[in-house]
């Protein structure tokens, strides 16, 4: 007693760490906000291990009886998307194969014409941006008709190579945007002392602007990669359908199911199909946070 | 201000590809759309000119006046609650709480999957006969009702929520960052003065923070407008019409019921809407402190 | 229990010490603070009076910010208590402990008008409208902003927001007032004027005021007391003739003052009661130096520290002074024309000095002239632990 009155009239030190209701009140909102983003999650991989008969039985949150694997092998490699049955296998190999040139190129080009339109100034450089911009802004339909009939017009229409470049156009805004940016802030004396040693316009992009855009190459591919990944309206507008990419694959098994529907595997491909972006996700960190910052007028 | 140099070979070249595309992939398409709306297309484009008879027919389709209806009220519920619920977990994460990368993490992975994949979850998980209102049930909360993606009155709020969860945390990172910007000694101001730190945040940070909140606006709007996938893969627009949104009608109308003449008449809408509500915007985000500053 | 009773033994004196004298305002005592494994300050005690205007000088990063906050109640404490106007605040809000402060940022709610900002504390407080802006009013009035009532911070130049910032503390009517480089953000002209402002505002109120600066012209002008501190321990607490004029080591005497104070290397040269110092072969007697403490040791390395405007040019005749001055031939190696005065390079021994001379006379490389040290208002320290001897 006589300790704690004491202490009560000499404090000191570093203040007592008190449960105030204000701070009840923001670890509840933690929880029930952590609870409410990580609820997909968790139903997708339990819904995923279940058997059928036991999804029918017990309830989403319930923790399987007893884990089967099957509804993930069936969801890889036999799962129906409408008119053929080998999985999403298929549609996985389709996306490596639309969104590793995809995201080389448009990196490449985006990088390419964010370093001339930021350090060379030709004529009408801010028209062109603007231009650039704009569509980054507008919604795909407006240009999808008309892009429809020049591919289809030179007969690449439905293509692997029509998917890619198309995804190439699409993302150039946005690489542009990120790379005019991050060369407009380097010291503009790197780049005159380069004119003055007697270097060029490919000289310094490859000898010295390239090499100092480490950082934002890593979060143009974060941005690339998760935004081609996910793409589903180019790809089924352009792909064709031999080069579908796996979300619309994954669509086809989940919506177009006749009779009854495997919950199990349905989720199990859902997983499948968000495999590589959380990936990239988890394994970039911050560096994720900063791409979709940059390129959230992307949208 | 502008930086003038010699003019160089090499940036004129590179520069000219790239004008062709602009100008070919993104102007010119533009214009074809538009034009097509002028004729009487239907399954294949024609070059019969019929004025505005496209646009009049457009107005008065059923379909297309509910889709943006559904649109409206899809956009403006989903913008205030993820303002709401964005600047909620922004000011919860700015406030000092343990584990809070661990928080971030998990507010922000949806940002990182494709609509497909929201859509087929939730589609999943509100499922009245196996989904969280069967689990209520079995919990003996016989009473829970949770159908709104089977009622036709309720389907565009399970796209709001869906929405919602996927592009809240978004909203929490571009808040954070500008919770994050404010001047440090303002807050020991404050705590000087004794406003109590809710009002803190309401009174002094939210105002503060209107051009991070004019940029969420934006963002949002312009994804709502580009609302697809999710609508595809959620509803497919059902049940009916009930969450059918313009660019779901017009994909319909250019692929599956090849009306041309009508689908690029609403792409025509639709890009004149855009350009009238952000032209201004944009001209203040991306020129003008430019000029000012170079 | 012993020790309970002897911690409140202790309690009961200082009460009564601070019932009967009230002369102590803010009490720092065993401060610590630490970040992680870093100590910024190690059991700092400090004693403030009544209407005391205190400034804490220091380069950058010695730990005068963290002070500051510790006892305006920004930052928690690792150990030790703040008492303000007789009362333990140690775990008090801020807004508790009879406080108000300016920040170097000004730190003004961008969005509220002048009016809305310095009223802004009272009103969240509770006060009736009518009061607020009474107050208000007349915090304008004293420091002259009320034609800028109506406007937004952004609309201000740097000397209008820092009085609206001074204002936000005024209307408080609190007892301490605690500035955190309020003036470092302003042109050199705006500090003057801002400077007189702060320091007639301090006569008029009469409140303690705890000020922070890198800037030693504004210590010496504003301070009753300037406590001089490195590295999270204060060097020396005195008024700034005394800090100025009897620095009580190394540090001190080479942070105050510009240009510097020279410093002599050489030997102490003790015979029987006459102490001199040696620098090479020439020897400064010393017996008009007034010591300080510290023993004297024969032979012992130490540093004589003279002022450059303590250094007079002479003629080698002239008048005996008792031994004040210490004489000694000298040539021009550097003149450095700095508007008001000269300084002048010149050699003693082979150690390089500033004088500081009128800039009426000119003066020519090459000259030779006679260097008069004032012995008297000289600093003599020990080289090793440089504390004054
Ligand atoms: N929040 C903090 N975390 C870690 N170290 C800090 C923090 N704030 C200050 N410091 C350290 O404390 C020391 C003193 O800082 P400060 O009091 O701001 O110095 P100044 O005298 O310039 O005002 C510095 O070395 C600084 O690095
Ligand atoms: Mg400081």
């Amino acid at each position: 007693m006589t300790m704690a009155t004491a202490h009560e009239r000499r404090p000191r030190g570093p203040k007592p760490r008190r449960l105030t209701a204000g701070r009840i009140g923001i670890y509840a909102f933690v929880a029930v906000s952590c609870l409410f983003f990580l609820m997909p999650l968790y139903v997708m991989v339990v819904t995923s291990f279940k058997t059928l008969d036991e999804i029918r039985m017990s309830q989403i949150f319930a923790l399987p009886s007893h884990f089967s694997v099957e509804p993930w092998v069936t969801a890889w490699s036999s799962a129906c998307t409408g008119a053929s049955c080998d999985g999403l296998k298929v549609g996985f190999t389709n996306s490596v194969l639309i969104t590793a040139p995809s995201v080389v190129l448009s990196i490449l080009a985006g990088a390419l014409l964010g370093y001339s339109l930021s350090l060379w100034r030709t004529k009408g450089s801010n028209v062109l941006f603007g231009l650039l911009l704009a569509g980054a802004f507008l919604p795909y339909q407006i240009f999808i008709y008309p892009l429809v009939r020049i591919y289809a017009y030179v007969s690449l229409y439905g293509t692997l190579f029509n998917i890619i470049t198309v995804h190439v156009i699409f993302g150039l805004p946005v690489m542009t945007l990120l790379f005019r940016n991050y060369f407009s802030s380097v010291p503009i004396e790197l780049f005159k002392a380069a004119r003055v040693d007697g270097a060029g316009f490919w000289r310094i992009f490859t000898s010295i602007m390239l090499p100092l855009s480490t950082p934002m190459i890593i979060v143009a591919v974060i941005l690339q990669v998760t935004g081609v990944w996910n793409d589903f309206l180019l790809g089924t507008v352009f792909a064709g359908q031999a080069n579908w990419p796996m979300t619309v694959q994954l669509n086809n098994i989940v919506n177009t199911t006749e009779g009854t529907r495997a919950y199990n595997v349905d989720m199990a491909a859902t997983i499948l199909t968000a495999a590589v972006p959380l990936l990239v996700y988890f394994v970039s960190g911050r560096w994720f946070v900063r791409g979709i910052a940059a390129g959230a007028v992307k949208g | 201000m502008a930086r003038r140099q010699k003019r160089s070979w090499g940036a004129t070249l590179t520069i000219v590809p790239f004008w062709v595309l602009v100008l070919g992939a993104y102007v010119g398409t533009m214009v074809w759309t538009v034009l097509i709306s002028l004729t009487s297309s239907k399954m294949l484009p024609n070059t019969q000119f019929v004025g505005l008879a496209q646009y009049t027919r457009l107005f008065a389709t059923e379909r297309w006046n509910i889709a943006v209806h559904n649109i409206a009220i899809f956009g403006v519920l989903m913008m205030i609650l993820c303002l709401v619920i964005g600047f909620l977990l922004a000011a919860m994460v700015d406030s000092k709480i343990r584990a809070e990368d661990t928080v971030r993490t998990i507010i922000l992975y949806p940002q990182a999957i494709s609509f497909i994949v929201t859509g087929l979850v939730w589609q999943w998980m509100m499922n009245p006969t196996v989904g969280i209102e069967k689990a209520m049930h079995d919990f003996g909360w016989m009473g829970f009702s949770f159908d709104w993606l089977v009622t036709p009155d309720k389907a565009i709020y399970a796209l709001v929520l869906a929405g919602v969860w996927q592009g809240s945390g978004l909203i929490m990172a571009l808040m954070l960052a500008g919770l994050r910007g404010i001047d440090q000694e303002i807050w020991k101001a404050a705590r000087v003065d004794g406003i109590p730190t809710w009002r803190v945040y309401v009174s002094i940070a939210l105002p503060m923070m209107r051009p991070t909140i004019v940029t969420a606006v934006v963002l949002m709007s312009l994804s709502v407008i580009k609302a697809y996938d999710l609508v595809v893969a959620l509803t497919s627009g059902g049940p009916g019409l009930s969450t059918d949104v313009p660019a779901k009608f017009i994909m319909d109308f250019f692929f599956n019921r090849s009306n041309i003449g009508l689908a690029t008449a609403a792409c025509t809408v639709m890009l004149i809407f855009v350009l009238v509500v952000f032209t201004p915007w944009f001209y203040f985000e991306y020129f003008r402190e430019k000029n000012g500053s170079r | 229990m012993s020790k309970i009773a002897t911690d409140l033994g202790r309690d009961a004196i200082i009460a009564h010490r601070e019932a009967a004298s009230g002369q102590i305002s803010v009490s720092v005592r065993d401060l610590v603070i630490r970040y992680g494994a870093q100590t910024v300050l190690d059991r700092m005690s400090l004693d403030i009076g009544r209407g005391e205007f205190l400034v804490l000088l220091g380069p950058s990063g010695c730990g005068k910010s963290t002070l500051l906050n510790a006892i305006a109640g920004l930052l928690d404490i690792t150990d030790g208590e703040i008492w303000i106007s007789g009362k333990n605040v140690t775990w008090d809000e801020p807004k508790d402990r009879g406080i108000g402060m300016v920040f170097q940022s000004y730190a003004l709610y961008p969005r509220m008008s002048v009016e809305d900002n310095m009223g802004f504390g009272l009103k969240i407080s509770g006060l009736p409208k009518a009061e607020v802006k009474a107050r208000v009013a007349k915090a304008a009035q004293v420091l002259q902003i009320e034609a800028l009532l109506k406007r937004k911070p952004a609309e201000l130049s740097g000397g209008q927001r820092q009085r609206v910032a001074i204002g936000r503390a005024l209307v408080r009517n609190v007892d301490v007032f605690l500035f955190d480089e309020p003036l470092s953000n302003l042109d050199a002209k705006l500090r003057a004027e801002l400077r007189v402002e702060i320091k007639r505002l301090h006569q008029d109120l009469g409140n303690t005021m705890i000020y922070v600066t890198h800037d030693q012209i504004e210590a010496m002008t504003l301070a009753d007391r300037i406590a001089i501190m490195k590295g999270g321990i204060i060097q020396q607490l005195a008024p700034p003739h005394e800090v100025y004029n009897k620095p009580c080591n190394l540090f001190v005497a080479g942070f105050i003052g510009s240009p510097g104070m020279n410093f002599l290397k050489g030997r102490l040269a003790i015979a029987g009661d006459t102490v001199a110092f040696d620098i090479g072969d020439l020897r400064i007697p010393l017996h008009a130096y007034e010591r300080s403490g510290g023993p004297l040791v024969d032979g012992a390395e130490a540093v004589l520290g003279v002022r450059p405007e303590h250094i007079s040019l002479g003629d080698a005749a002239s008048g005996d002074d008792g031994g004040r001055r210490f004489r000694t031939p000298g040539r021009v190696e550097m003149v450095e024309p700095t508007g008001a005065d000269t300084m002048l390079w010149s050699k003693l021994g082979a150690q390089s000095v500033t004088i500081r001379v009128s800039a009426d006379v000119a003066y020519h490389l090459g000259d030779t002239i006679t260097l008069a040290l004032d012995l008297n208002r000289a600093s003599l320290f020990d080289a090793k632990s440089g504390e004054r001897l």
